[in-house]
């Protein structure tokens, strides 16, 4: 029940709004999200926006074990 | 099996498709070339041996971006044909119609068989057409069989296929699925990604011709059930398996967002215009430039190689680095929230 | 894919793999657990399980909703399937699941309208232009799908769309957690928490849990780099001995989460009794239809004709494979007579099971190299 994806926000329409993955669109419905705005990327679920994603936190998250990068041995 | 009617997987090309035919077929129609289950049979006509197929395509909806049913249905039957190394030369059509089905409709559709059937140059010589009532026939149910000579000297079948061997893949997958799959109300889904449904009978002889005697062990054209079927198939009661990296598999990055946001697997997703070769190692690379130099293969690739162990199963390498078996699918795709 | 292919990134993961071994070195033996059915699927999927070092172990718990929807779920959803004038719209996840004694999927080869969606709103679309029949989608899903329906019932109310009906069977996740815990009694050591379900309850809800139980709680997301890292903060918690919640998936993830989500959710539904397969019944881990939106529901608008009492397949062990009691090799059916196209269990069907990534993604011998 957990299956749900980054996609921008590219368009809205009212209540409604259009998001991209790798080109390809749908239609969503933004109802469940305060205040959303082209640009966005949001997690989107069963055609609804569920939430924003925070890009400044995405970042921190990838670098959570940066300096064991080189450190690492093989795969 | 114990069901009592057949579910739409019944025909899905899965696990089910392969118990339908073991089970319900095969023991009725008691021939050796039927049992070998290839994608045409290969038969001993004087002179010379020719490949010969049939297949029913009731695809929904009728037209779909990249194609139709009718040029699906000439492409379908002789990419069946090429695969098992014949030059495809004729076809017969058997049209089942919906009563009340519109002749401009029918009209467009075999205007596109024609353009088909032009540009992969075969000719259709026979056919049959019948009306039921209304409600019988979902619109239209279409039937081609296929006939062609396959050249001394070429010898395609699994039973040929050793470890060591490296399989190839022609081009990026799930493309006709998912091009169908968009259509269907209820999914909604804006993207370009269109049908791959193409005559793949050139590409194949172009990689016979490319290749020494015996270098190619096997075609196949991963239709329903995707790459994972076909793979399956091959290596089913063998005494090898096969080996495919995640990483090497081409994928349209529309194709794999689509995937993403329907949780479904693009190697179980049916393609229509794609080969997947198993080829010696020593003729792996140049088989892969003769590919490539094909319009139908320009982003082919080596995908694997056949192991010995696990034996009868295929595995694949995820781009993570972990090892998981790829199995048959259950049954057609489904969008999951799961 | 932007937010997607860079948590896969083979560098960042071998750097992960890092923090794993040494985050593992040491620790006696430990029990992990994640109770989402995408976790499952992704651990398998993914290969994560051939990663863990010898001394973790990772169970899978009632993710999965299809899994925790017991069969007279399934089985009135049939036996309204089957009347003449309904169309059962529903998400793909459930087609394949068993029900007492058929499945969706029978049921449509046998001439029931039933359609996949991908979205309620969707099969509110249905409703609009199918004026005529009734069209019944099923609500299954947790926290993450629950405002989605309500956010559907809300739009059907308001467009005058009476023909839209749910049959509700929503279930909430913190106290199957409680319930889980109760069950089990010990030997579980931390658990690894839905990103998306948390997204909408938020970070917080889970701190009574942590507290109470005393057992480390981490929120992770869904991609490899985000389930070994959440792996990581678990067994760091093991070794201090903490009992916190931490929030690996701070980019989706807030404290007090999606506050307009749960006012929907709220405004629609509220909590009740539910069954869970396995758990059996948990006070108030479920949801239903308030009063007011009576109209839209299934259960108390349509009649369920032909109902017979629900009964488990002899010998499925689902209930202690949701529990994490038993992995599901050692269930009788598995492999045997219980495999994908032939589930004798939800478990099995569903393509978030536990049984079913068992079985797809491979046993032991199949581990990394």
């Amino acid at each position: 029940m957990c299956l749900a994806v980054p996609m921008r926000l590219v368009e809205i329409c009212g209540n409604l709004g259009t998001v991209e993955l790798e080109g390809v669109r749908r239609t969503v419905s933004l109802d469940l999200l305060e205040g959303p705005a082209v640009g966005d990327y949001v997690i989107v679920h069963a055609g609804f926006a569920i939430e924003r994603l925070d890009p400044g936190e995405a970042r921190k998250t990838l670098d959570l074990f940066r300096e064991l990068e080189g450190a690492a041995g093989g795969p | 099996m114990n069901d009592e009617r057949l579910l739409l997987a019944h025909g899905g090309g899965g696990r089910l498709s392969r118990e339908l035919l073991r089970d319900v077929f095969l023991p009725r129609f008691r021939s050796g070339i039927l049992a070998r289950l290839e994608d045409a049979a290969v038969l001993e006509a004087p002179g010379e041996r020719l490949a010969f197929t049939t297949d029913s395509y009731v695809v929904h909806p009728l037209f779909f971006p990249g194609g139709d049913i009718g040029r699906l249905a000439v492409f379908g039957t002789i990419n069946d044909l090429a695969v098992m190394g014949a030059v495809p030369r004729y076809l017969s059509c058997g049209f089942i119609l919906e009563e009340g089905f519109e002749r401009a409709v029918l009209e467009r559709i075999l205007d596109s068989m024609r353009g088909a059937a032009t540009e992969a140059d075969v000719e259709v010589v026979t056919g049959d057409t019948k009306v039921v009532e209304r409600g019988k026939a979902d619109g239209l149910f279409l039937n081609t069989a296929g006939i062609g000579a396959v050249p001394r000297g070429v010898e395609l079948g699994a039973d040929r296929i050793r470890p060591g061997d490296k399989v190839l893949l022609s081009g990026g997958l799930g493309e006709h699925g998912l091009a169908v799959l968009t259509q269907r109300e209820g999914l909604k889904f804006r993207s370009e990604i269109r049908s791959d449904c193409a005559p793949i009978h050139r590409l194949c002889a172009d990689l016979l011709r490319a290749s020494a005697p015996g270098g190619i062990r096997f075609f196949r054209d991963p239709t329903r059930g995707g790459l994972a079927a076909t793979l399956n198939e091959a290596a089913a009661g063998r005494p090898w398996g096969i080996r495919i990296e995640e990483e090497a598999i081409p994928l349209r990055e529309d194709v794999r967002g689509l995937c993403e946001i329907l949780g479904l697997d693009p190697l179980h997703i049916a393609n229509e215009g794609k080969l997947v070769a198993v080829a010696a190692p020593g003729e792996a690379d140049r088989i892969l430039q003769a590919m490539r130099a094909n319009p139908l293969g320009a982003r082919g690739a080596i995908i694997g190689e056949v192991v010995e162990k696990p034996a009868g199963r295929v595995v694949l390498r995820s781009a993570v680095g972990g090892l998981r078996i790829l199995d048959l699918p259950a049954g057609e795709p489904l969008p999951r929230i799961c | 894919m932007r937010f997607l292919g860079e948590f896969r990134d083979p560098g960042r993961l071998r750097a992960a793999r890092e923090a794993l071994r040494r985050a593992a070195e040491g620790l006696p033996f430990t029990t992990l657990m994640e109770v989402c059915g995408t976790h499952t699927m992704n651990a398998f999927r993914f290969g994560l399980r051939g990663m863990l070092p010898p001394n973790v172990r990772l169970l899978s718990g009632p993710g999965c909703p299809v899994c925790v929807t017991p069969n007279d779920y399934l089985d009135r959803a049939i036996a309204l399937a089957r009347r003449q004038d309904t169309l059962v719209a529903t998400f793909g996840d459930l087609m394949r699941v068993p029900g007492s004694r058929s499945s969706l999927e029978r049921e449509r080869a046998a001439g029931a309208d039933v359609r996949v969606v991908y979205s309620p709103r969707d099969a509110l679309e249905f409703a609009r232009r199918e004026a005529g029949k009734k069209v019944l989608f099923l609500g299954v899903g947790f926290e993450t799908t629950a405002p989605l329906v309500a956010s559907t019932v809300l739009e059907a109310r308001a467009s005058g769309t009476v023909n839209f009906l749910v049959l509700v069977g929503h279930k909430l996740v913190p106290p199957a957690l409680e319930a889980l815990l109760e069950a089990r009694n010990g030997g579980l050591h931390g658990f690894l928490l839905p990103g998306h379900v948390s997204a909408v309850i938020g970070a917080d809800a889970y701190r009574p849990l942590a507290r109470d139980r005393g057992i480390p709680c981490v929120i992770a997301g869904f991609e490899p780099l985000d389930m070994i890292q959440g792996i990581v903060l678990l067994l760091e918690q093991v070794r201090a001995r903490t009992a916190e919640v931490r929030n690996q998936y701070a980019r989706v993830v807030t404290p007090g989460g999606n506050r307009r989500a749960r006012e929907v959710l709220e405004r629609v539904f509220e909590p009740c009794d539910a069954d869970w397969r396995g758990l059996g019944r948990i006070p108030l881990s479920g949801l239903r239809l308030r009063p007011e939106f009576r109209e839209h529901d299934a259960e108390a608008v349509l009649p369920a004709e032909g109902l017979e009492p629900p009964r488990e397949h002899p010998g499925c062990r689902c209930g202690e494979v949701l529990q994490g009691l038993v992995v599901p090799p050692e269930c009788p059916l598995f492999g045997r007579a219980c495999r994908p196209d032939t589930p004798a269990g939800a478990c099995m069907v569903s393509s978030e099971g536990t049984c079913a990534a068992y079985y797809k993604y491979g046993k032991d011998h199949f581990a990394d190299e």
